[in-house]
């Protein structure tokens, strides 16, 4: 597979980019380092929700939840004990996916819009209990000037870090999307009664897509406490985890990259049009009207369609571009 | 091998299968033949898991099967093909046959190896006897109704099944793809020494290479027997023959 990731059109402008990124730091400002960083975070997390929603078909609408209680988990441990950093921050992506594990056990059991309810029920749950829970969790105050090792201690320090463990969880998720787990789960998305009868678990195996996927939200919650060295509520609130999906949309849902590329159309927009307009969202609206009109996969979706090979017929090339999609980057 | 002792399941106040009783012996070609809504789908739907009895016993290989989740019989060694086609649209032919192979070699929840190069011999070999492997790079989605139907008896084989259950495997083909697919049926019971229970509306294909026939209707087991006797009961013959041949 090495080999061939490496003949792939994608590689070498993808280590081109990641090259550029890694020397950003020294020569862009600070303000637009954070940006990079904060986009960073917030695309692994649509990336994980990508996994379940795009790749398995499950509609798991809460997931920032995982997010938030990866960030609580790093951001508890490391203000309330003395635990050294190392542990704080392994048991962010652990106690996601415990939590994603207990969660996804009764979710399993429905299907569809079913499943979304219950799953956006006990997400909600878990906010309110961070919420209301004030001594502990700190409510709406959230935990604010957690404390890092020193080797995070500066800005660019910590920009390194998330962005080398944002590269080792893509290479990971690329990985387990290409192996037959992850060709498994995109064949139950599409014909799950066929699945069981050439003997898969379909619920299990959805079962680990979810335990996978809020492990890496997990991540992603970690090194939102390396950038911001705060936590708050809002983390785990519905809203959050509507904008990732939204991220998602905009991207493209059976593309692998597509969640970087929608997180840094919105973070950007939020940042830059924000900063004129409250209304921004306006803008983010009327775009993805288009979008979901004119470009039903998403902008890296299209993309993909306009660097493929010239269509033959319009109705079979769909289908081609949802199949390699399914694996492509 | 398979027992069906008489099952029982209705649909709110529908008897789709009323007391069916079937029974199939190691290396058998068995046909389940019956006038439309005489219940041939649903007793393999009850026989596979996708349906639970509301009564009755099935039994394979002295194990009692009858409420066992779809997946488990499976992994018993019963696989099926489907009447409506149902397959894996968006994957490519070799795609479809190789998640049902690495789901047999209890791969399906490997994380950390490329599919592309596991079971690619297994998936292969099948595609080969199927007669589909110039195809294999195509989309699923794309093929002929005569392939697609032919790949569901491919993604069937997936599982090294001992007994195969194949749903009115040639409905909608043209009569040049049906005869390709009853040569297929009968190499493969020859060749894999599989055990075959199959539904069909075509009597000539069924008298032909079906050793026992069991008839349905309303639900019921009418009779099961050798092509010879079926032809001459009565019941079969006032009840399903001599509607058709009347």
């Amino acid at each position: 597979m090495f080999e061939r990731t490496i003949r792939s059109r994608a590689f070498w402008p993808l280590c081109g980019i990641l090259i550029l990124l890694f020397f950003l730091p020294l020569f862009a400002p600070r303000f637009y380092v954070y940006i990079f960083a904060l986009i960073y975070v917030t695309s692994l997390a649509a990336m994980s929700l990508n996994m379940v929603v795009g790749f398995g078909g499950l509609f798991q609408f809460h997931h920032g939840v995982f997010y938030g209680v990866g960030a609580y988990a790093t951001a508890l441990l490391l203000a309330k004990t003395s635990a050294p950093a190392l542990v704080a921050f392994v048991a962010g992506p652990i106690t996601a996916a415990l939590t994603g594990l207990i969660i996804g056990w009764f979710c399993v059991r429905l299907t569809r819009l079913y499943f979304a309810m219950l799953q956006i029920s006990l997400g909600s749950l878990i906010w309110a209990i961070v919420f209301r829970w004030y001594s502990f969790t700190g409510g709406d105050d959230g935990i604010h000037g957690i404390r890092m090792p020193s080797f995070l201690s500066s800005p660019q320090s910590a920009y390194y870090f998330i962005l080398v463990v944002l590269t080792v969880s893509l290479v990971l998720m690329y990985t387990i999307l290409k192996s037959p787990f992850g060709n498994t789960l995109q064949a139950i998305r599409d014909n799950p009664q066929r699945c069981e009868a050439v003997g898969i678990n379909v619920r299990r195996h959805q079962l680990l897509a979810i335990v996978i996927a809020t492990f890496f939200a997990g991540i992603a919650g970690v090194l939102f406490v390396v950038l911001e060295r705060s936590v708050f509520a809002d983390l785990l609130f519905w809203v959050l985890s509507l904008e990732i999906f939204i991220m998602c949309l905009l991207g493209g849902w059976f593309t692998f990259l597509g969640p970087v590329l929608g997180t840094a159309i919105i973070v950007s927009l939020r940042t830059f049009v924000g900063k004129f307009t409250e209304y921004w969202t306006l803008i983010l609206g009327i775009l993805l009207i288009l979008v979901i009109f004119f470009l039903p996969e998403g902008v890296m979706g299209y993309l993909q369609r306009l660097g493929g090979p010239r269509p033959k017929g319009s109705a079979v090339r769909k289908e081609e571009i949802d199949a390699s999609g399914g694996v492509g980057l | 091998m398979l027992r069906v002792e008489s099952v029982f399941k209705a649909f709110d106040d529908f008897m789709a299968v009323n007391g069916a009783s079937l029974d199939v012996k190691k290396g058998e070609i068995v046909a389940v033949i019956g006038p439309n809504g005489a219940g041939k789908t649903t007793l393999f739907n009850l026989i596979t898991g996708i349906l639970k009895p509301d009564r009755g016993r099935i039994v394979f290989k002295d194990e009692e099967i009858t409420y066992l989740p779809p997946y488990e019989i499976c992994r018993k060694g019963i696989t099926r093909s489907f009447q409506i086609v149902n397959i894996f649209p968006r994957l490519t032919v070799f795609g479809n046959v190789q998640v049902a192979v690495l789901s047999h070699q209890r791969k399906s929840s490997t994380l950390f190896r490329p599919a592309e190069s596991l079971a690619v011999e297994e998936t292969k070999a099948i595609l080969e006897v199927v007669g589909l492997l110039d195809k294999e790079k195509e989309i699923a989605g794309s093929l002929s109704h005569g392939d697609q139907k032919v790949l569901e008896i491919a993604i069937a084989l997936g599982n090294e099944p001992e007994l195969l259950i194949l749903d009115e495997p040639t409905a909608g083909m043209s009569p040049e793809e049906t005869f390709g697919a009853m040569e297929l049926i009968k190499k493969l019971a020859k060749m894999r020494g599989l055990t075959i229970l199959f539904c069909e509306h075509d009597m000539d294909i069924v008298f032909s290479i079906a050793q026992r026939i069991m008839v349905m209707r309303h639900g019921e087991t009418i009779i099961q027997g050798t092509p010879e006797e079926v032809r001459n009961n009565k019941e079969v013959q006032e009840a399903y023959l001599g509607e058709e041949h009347a």
